[in-house]
């Protein structure tokens, strides 16, 4: 692609993802009476994340067991309330030092 | 208007120590994005404002994979419409989290800085969340991914290839610690997030040609809206608190 058309690709990107984040803040004004779209909005950041990270944590890695290891590290971590920072440098080192091992 | 002064200033300090933490992940991610925008001749201008308007992983790569295959615009358009589809359930989720007298701007504000992690931010947070403190952590993450990307395209090849991949996997690190705390409190929680893994990793078996980013939304609707139902929120708690 030239630069201009880089560009182009950029900002329509932008506008897209904006558009996406932004409706239903803007649209959505009052409180959800609804039990279950509430509870459905309870449990979407959990879903969402969960399935984001697994199996891609997995394929990510250098081979299967070091991604296994370091999804393994990094939930002990988090289980004993450990913050984010140090959780996603313990799953970095653990991904490290297991991905040097061969089979 | 002092209390009204001291809240903020609270609130900017709490943003930026919560903010710190997850752009220094964003930093070590962005730098991965970096390598792959630098392959599909992105340049280091071009790369660090498409991260800080973008400030999406998974959209980000699509749009640099993109690039990369001289896709058309509507192709990239439609792509990055899936790709971050699930803001649009963030964002429902965050309306139910903002003061009534929120006006337009304000909300576009917050939605503009929704992020997986800024997201989880302004969930763990208890009661209205405050804009203030959402925008300054999402300000300096923002500028510390966009500093990685800039970094990647510029020094890409300088670090071996095992150190960026371990680099790569610290955002799902940063993942684990937004959903595993609550899940220790709450059983259902922890039973919903195993059986999304197990439904995740089966379904990317069976249908290998579904994109990520329709898996995600797919089963986002499907399993929350499961859990919804057996599993109904007791009272009036808003939308993001929990108990």
């Amino acid at each position: 692609m030239s630069s201009g058309e880089i560009w182009i690709a950029i900002l329509v990107a932008a506008g897209v993802s904006l558009l996406v984040r932004a409706l239903p803040l803007t649209l959505i004004r009052r409180p959800i009476k609804s039990r279950f779209i509430r509870s459905f909005l309870f449990y979407v950041p959990y879903v969402t994340l969960a399935v984001m990270t697994f199996p891609a944590m997995i394929d990510a890695a250098a081979h299967p067991g070091a991604g296994i290891a370091a999804l393994a590290a990094g939930t002990v971590a988090a289980w004993f309330g450990a913050g984010l920072f140090p959780v996603a440098l313990i799953t970095c080192a653990v991904e490290f030092l297991t991905g040097l091992i061969r089979f | 208007m002092r209390l009204n002064r001291d809240y903020t200033r609270r609130m900017i300090l709490k943003g930026l120590r919560d903010g710190l933490p997850i752009g220094l992940g964003y930093f070590a991610v962005a730098f991965s994005l970096g390598i792959t925008a630098r392959g599909a001749g992105v340049s280091p201008l071009q790369g660090w404002v498409a991260s800080i308007l973008n400030h999406a992983s998974a959209g980000e790569y699509a749009l640099y994979a993109l690039i990369g295959a001289h896709a058309a615009v509507w192709e990239i358009a439609a792509v990055i419409f899936v790709t971050n589809m699930r803001y649009l359930l963030m964002s429902a989720a965050l309306s139910q989290k903002m003061s009534n007298r929120a006006g337009f701007l304000r909300r576009l504000g917050t939605g503009f800085s929704i992020t997986d992690e800024i997201f989880g931010l302004a969930v763990a947070h208890p009661g209205t969340v405050s804009c203030t403190y959402l925008w300054t952590a999402f300000l300096l993450a923002d500028l510390m991914w966009a500093a990685g990307t800039l970094c990647g395209i510029l020094a890409g090849n300088v670090l071996p290839a095992n150190v960026v991949t371990a680099l790569s996997v610290a955002i799902y690190g940063m993942f684990l610690a937004i959903i595993i705390p609550p899940a220790r409190k709450s059983r259902i929680l922890a039973g919903l997030i195993l059986a999304s893994f197990a439904c995740s990793f089966a379904l990317g078996r069976l249908l290998p040609s579904l994109s990520e980013g329709m898996r995600t939304i797919l089963l986002t609707v499907v399993l929350s809206g499961a859990a919804a139902v057996l599993f109904p929120l007791k009272d009036e708690t808003e939308g993001g608190t929990k108990e």
